[in-house]
């Protein structure tokens, strides 16, 4: 499993640890007070490095080639599911799946960008960045669950919407301010988890959430680090300190009421442990689906359109200054 | 003797793509074109509503000026001003909105306010690309969403002349990304209540202005060769390691792929929009 340098100190212990056991194992020692000991500080040290996560650490966390892809989320949460396909327009962008699915016994919609879990997949699937069609196909779920009163769970995983040349012509902009648009209005309730990437357009096009929630090591953000350094310092390995300035963490994102919940994830982040991964957020989903499946619709739509017509900050100019 | 150069038909020029653009206007007599590079006197240039004679090249204009070649003279009725905040403290944000603001004489980068376009009562919003490129923070999507709830309150049309250039004011962060949602929302209950909205789209119209309340018009108009779109074209090459075709994300490209519904030059916008107005009164 690919290791990042800052995590290094515990590996190396943890292997340490295994080591020993496996010497106790084939030696019948008694090592066991050595044992303790190294993993009481193998304890310390996770929660001293975990816990303290930089937001550029938190960033690559999320782009763990180990981390749940949706697809994998959606096995780890669902009961059953079937997935469909198509834009009904111009072709099936495998950048994004969707379907029905079975959440402890209730039919809900579940969408989500996907990458691919190697290369060959990740060439199938854009590399996660969907084309205008993913987002028509998205569109198009969200009204059918609409129609047969189905709760919508997003599940938001994507650097953005992909910037080329066929997907400006099919009108990647248009289709996104589409999406949030009518997703703004669906009569049926929503709930929007980030779980790994919220990249700009291409996450809020699938993030107008009645509740919207984030696992502990996802971003969210108007712009990418890479992209916010080369635009500030035109140098994008500057993107760990773009990250400080961004304030892209849950933590940043939850203070300024921008999402509601953060999913807290095994120590060492979800790659590590995928099922128990699935089981926290399966709580959260549990709790957060049944308050908003009681709010009546009207209420709902409402609520959904206030939360978003709060936000921003700035100053009325005094009469005084005119 | 046949005289070849007569009746020689005038082409738009599209400018190159990537090209920076010069500063609007300097302060003297002649101002060069942008697109053809010819010397144009600058009086003459305002009498023309800042086109190029010899090219018929768009110069950007502030929103100042645009709307004063919409509106006759107390016509428009700004709303209350308002002023960026800072809501995640970036370094050096505050400075620019004090330079941008002594700059350009606006307080932010959207003119917005009721207004009388030949005769019909709207509200009129002119996205200004001199205040920090047009970019939309806070203040920007807050104004745009209190001139729709006017207009829906009171039943009136919106025209809104977009020009952003990257769209998102990065340093809001993500309060700036929910303006998208913000406005589009706006756009979405002006609209479900029947009401008019005319989007036109000036040069540069891009990124998270154009994936929003911009491409939610009723009717979406553009300037002549007015780029339009939601990456740029820089990001487009650099991640495609294509060559961009000709006239990428221009107007006319826009409008050859059924993503705008009609381009209309300057000289033509007021009457264009004018008609569109009484027509749906």
């Amino acid at each position: 499993m690919q290791a990042f340098e800052w995590e290094k100190p515990v590996l190396e212990l943890e292997a340490r640890i295994n080591e020993l056991k496996q010497f106790v194992h084939s030696e019948e020692m008694d090592f066991s007070a050595e044992i303790k000991t190294l993993e009481r500080k193998a304890s310390r040290l996770r929660k001293e490095i975990y816990e303290n996560l930089t937001p550029f650490q938190r960033v690559t966390m999320a782009r763990h080639p180990k981390r749940p892809t949706t697809l994998d989320y959606i096995s780890l949460l669902f009961d059953e599911f079937v997935e469909f396909h198509g834009d009904r327009s111009f072709r099936d962008d495998q950048a994004i799946v969707g379907g029905v699915a079975l959440f402890e016994g209730q039919p809900v919609t579940v969408i989500g960008p996907q990458k691919g879990r190697d290369t060959k997949d990740n060439i199938a699937r854009n590399f996660g960045l969907p084309h205008p069609e993913g987002y028509r196909k998205a569109l198009r779920l969200m009204k059918q669950a609409e129609k047969f009163g189905r709760p919508i769970v997003t599940l938001i995983d994507v650097v953005g919407a992909y910037p080329g040349i066929e997907a400006e012509e099919r009108g990647q902009g248009l289709v996104i301010a589409q999406c949030i648009e009518e997703m703004s209005f669906l009569r049926t309730p929503i709930l929007s988890i980030i779980t790994g990437e919220g990249g700009s357009g291409g996450a809020l096009a699938i993030g107008i959430g009645d509740r919207i929630l984030m696992l502990e090591n996802a971003w969210y953000s108007v712009i990418s680090p890479e992209m916010c350094a080369t635009i500030l310092w035109r140098d994008s390995s500057r993107a760990a300190e773009a990250a400080e300035l961004l304030r892209l963490t849950p933590t940043d994102l939850l203070k300024f009421g921008i999402i509601d919940d953060v999913i807290t994830e095994p120590l060492g982040g979800a790659h590590r442990d995928h099922a128990n991964t699935g089981m926290q957020i399966r709580s959260f989903m549990r709790r957060y689906l049944a308050t908003i499946m009681k709010v009546p619709l009207d209420t709902l739509v409402e609520e959904r359109l206030a939360r978003f017509r709060r936000i921003g900050e700035f100053h009325e100019k005094s009469l005084a200054e005119l | 003797m046949l005289n070849v150069f007569k009746g020689k038909p005038k082409y738009m020029t599209v400018r190159p793509q990537g090209e920076p653009q010069r500063k609007e206007f300097p302060d003297n007599l002649w101002t060069r074109c942008d697109a053809c590079g010819k010397m144009i006197f600058t009086k003459e240039l305002e009498k023309t509503g800042f086109l190029c004679a010899s090219c018929g090249h768009h110069f950007r204009i502030s929103a100042i000026k645009r709307i004063a070649m919409l509106t006759e003279p107390g016509d428009f009725q700004a709303f209350p001003p308002l002023v960026a905040a800072d809501p995640i403290g970036f370094p050096g944000y505050a400075e620019k909105i004090k330079v941008a603001q002594e700059q350009t004489g606006l307080d932010d980068a959207a003119l917005i306010g009721k207004a009388k376009i030949q005769g019909s009562l709207c509200i009129l919003g002119v996205i200004d690309f001199s205040f920090i490129g047009g970019s939309m923070g806070s203040v920007v999507g807050e104004q745009l969403v209190r001139g729709f709830e006017t207009a829906l309150k009171e039943e009136l049309p919106v025209v809104i002349f977009s020009g952003g250039g990257g769209g998102a004011r990065m340093h809001e962060g993500i309060f700036s990304l929910m303006q998208m949602a913000k406005t589009a929302q706006a756009v979405g209950k002006h609209s479900r209540a029947g009401l008019l909205f005319i989007s036109v789209l000036t040069h540069p119209t891009m990124g998270g202005v154009y994936a929003s309340f911009a491409s939610l018009g009723d009717i979406i108009l553009a300037e002549p060769c007015a780029l339009v779109g939601f990456a740029g074209p820089r990001i487009v090459e650099e991640t495609t390691r294509q060559k961009l075709p000709a006239g990428f994300q221009t107007a006319e490209y826009a409008l050859q792929h059924g993503m705008i519904d009609a381009i209309v030059p300057r000289s033509h916008m007021l009457d264009y929009v004018g008609r569109l107005l009484a027509w749906h009164r």
